[in-house]
């Protein structure tokens, strides 16, 4: 086991402070679509405030303290986020690209149509979690709720703890890791054999998910597949290339 | 949309800060319904056998000592009255059915909006704030209250058509999404005798929990007995002279985050509602799960 060591290179950057008590969400927003790339910043007072750090296009690294709102970082294309506490509805929905980071729970519909990105969830995750998943990576290390993975399309869904009812109802080409017990499946879900390719992919999102993001019970050896049973989805891409 | 809050006090010694702590918790959901609003408080100041009446006039102005003595003439017993606006608080030392057989007689439009030996009822349409404002809610003490902000998506904007519900004496239900099968259920108890007041469907809910509250049914199982027959979406928050109960539909397509600790058990559509109460960094969050009841008891 080495040492993680981190070497900043450059000058040192600033952090800048954003206040929900100061400024509406909207200047929020504003402010941080208006700075550069490689800014740092803190959003402060947030209690819950919905929308904040939405529709942001560049690499920014943004910590929210304490708990946030619905739609936390949602329609997003690049920037790192980190929630200090917890989140509402539609964490991080429609991600294309960046990291979206939950120190506490989310609500329901977590990373919901996200096509791309990293979604990570150091708690629970409620209903509906990668609800119609095109692309992005969602990892919770804690539980998640019913009807988790509905009709996801691609990417990959990582569970730690348990999965509730109707896990992956009416699965396209989403993947779904469970650590723990699964309480139903879904319609046309089913647990499939783990190949090395599976347990290379669980290994990477630990890896990006972090140390400390409480995953150290998931053994990726030792996951539930989840996948498409195709009784129901009966698209072929190859015949006619029409749809 | 329409918004839910309510606060259930176990610590006395916020008892004189009910309607402190509840108005920035149900203005803050002012954007989930705009359009009416309603609280149902409860404290302890009504004198034992008595029955407190929160009664809505027809126009401001209205006289409404003449009518508290025209009823205590009928009945044969005092009654005494506190005016907020347009609201009256009639107080009157007899049965349910029999004052409000005697209002419908002597001020036929008047409307009832609620009775009970803990529970006052105000609602109306309008902002939170504005209800708040006229009926002084800020100023308002007791133990237990449930407020409601609604967008009204199937039915009328009217002051009976606001929530909360009231189907018996201290109790109160206030109801966030839409029910799809209740014109079957309302019919099923009208055939057993249960009137209503307006087309809503959450009346019905109300209507219905009342009815099996009055067949004997524990507060907890008559939710239960709604998630059997009840089709659609829903969070209920259902409060009595004692209890405060909570139940999300089994799809949980609409929201509550509940907040408890030593001093209080809160709910609210949306956690912000819940930010401005006090020790609320400390308390256990969470949200019911689908089709579970949650009830918590006045001890």
């Amino acid at each position: 086991m080495g040492e993680v060591v981190t070497q900043v290179l450059g000058p040192p950057v600033t952090e800048i402070v954003l206040g929900c008590s100061e400024l509406t969400t909207r200047q929020i927003n504003s402010r941080l679509r208006d700075l550069p790339d490689g800014s740092v910043v803190r959003i402060t007072g947030a209690r819950g405030t919905h929308n904040l750090a939405v529709g942001l296009r560049h690499r920014l690294a943004i910590t929210i303290e304490g708990n946030a709102g619905y739609y936390t970082a949602g329609l997003s294309d690049g920037p790192d986020v980190t929630v200090e506490g917890s989140v509402g509805w539609g964490l991080a929905e429609n991600l294309m690209r960046g990291v979206v980071r939950v120190r506490g729970n989310a609500s329901e519909s977590a990373a919901a149509t996200a096509h791309g990105g990293t979604v990570i969830v150091h708690g629970d995750a409620s209903s509906r979690a990668g609800i119609s998943l095109k692309g992005g990576t969602l990892a919770v290390a804690g539980d998640v709720g019913h009807m988790s993975g509905f009709m996801a399309q691609a990417g990959t869904i990582l569970v730690g703890g348990d999965a509730g009812h109707a896990l992956g109802d009416s699965l396209y080409e989403a993947v779904i890791y469970v650590g723990g017990k699964v309480r139903s499946l879904g319609s046309d879900s089913q647990i499939e054999d783990l190949t090395d390719a599976d347990v290379r992919r669980v290994r990477d999102i630990l890896d990006v998910a972090g140390r400390d993001a409480g995953f150290d019970h998931v053994d990726p050896e030792n996951v539930t597949r989840v996948a498409s049973a195709k009784q129901l989805y009966n698209f072929d891409a190859l015949k006619n290339q029409r749809y | 949309m329409c918004g839910i809050v309510g606060l259930h006090l176990k610590d006395p010694a916020l008892e004189p800060r009910l309607g402190e702590l509840l108005v920035p918790m149900i203005e803050d959901l002012t954007g989930r319904g705009p359009d009416s609003a309603g609280l149902a408080l409860y404290d302890r100041s009504v004198p034992d056998g008595s029955l407190r009446w929160s009664l809505r006039a027809p126009a401001a102005g209205y006289d409404w000592s003449t009518l508290a003595d025209s009823l205590a003439q009928e009945i044969g017993q005092p009654a005494s009255v506190q005016i907020r606006a347009d609201a009256c608080l009639l107080t009157v030392k007899a049965p349910a059915d029999q004052v409000r057989l005697r209002l419908g007689e002597i001020a036929p439009h008047v409307t009832v909006v609620g009775c009970g030996e803990a529970m006052t009822l105000y609602k109306d349409i309008g902002t939170a704030r504005q209800i708040c404002d006229r009926y002084g809610i800020e100023l308002a003490g007791g133990y237990q209250g449930a407020g409601h902000t609604r967008m009204a998506t199937e039915s009328a904007v009217t002051t009976r058509h606001s929530h909360p519900f009231s189907p018996a004496p201290d109790l109160a239900l206030v109801h966030n999404g839409s029910f799809s099968n209740h014109a079957s259920i309302r019919r099923r108890l009208e055939d057993g005798g249960v009137a209503f007041e307006t087309d809503n469907d959450s009346e019905v809910a109300a209507r219905y929990i009342g009815d099996r509250l009055e067949q004997g049914d524990s507060l907890d199982d008559a939710m239960r007995m709604v998630l059997k027959e009840f089709d659609g979406f829903f969070t209920l928050l259902v409060t009595s002279r004692d209890e405060f109960a909570v139940v999300r539909d089994a799809f949980a397509c609409k929201p509550l985050v509940v907040a408890e600790t030593e001093a209080y058990v809160a709910v609210a559509s949306e956690y912000h509602a819940l930010a401005t109460l006090p020790g609320i960094d400390d308390a256990r969050v969470f949200e019911p799960q689908p089709e579970e009841v949650h009830s918590w008891v006045k001890s």
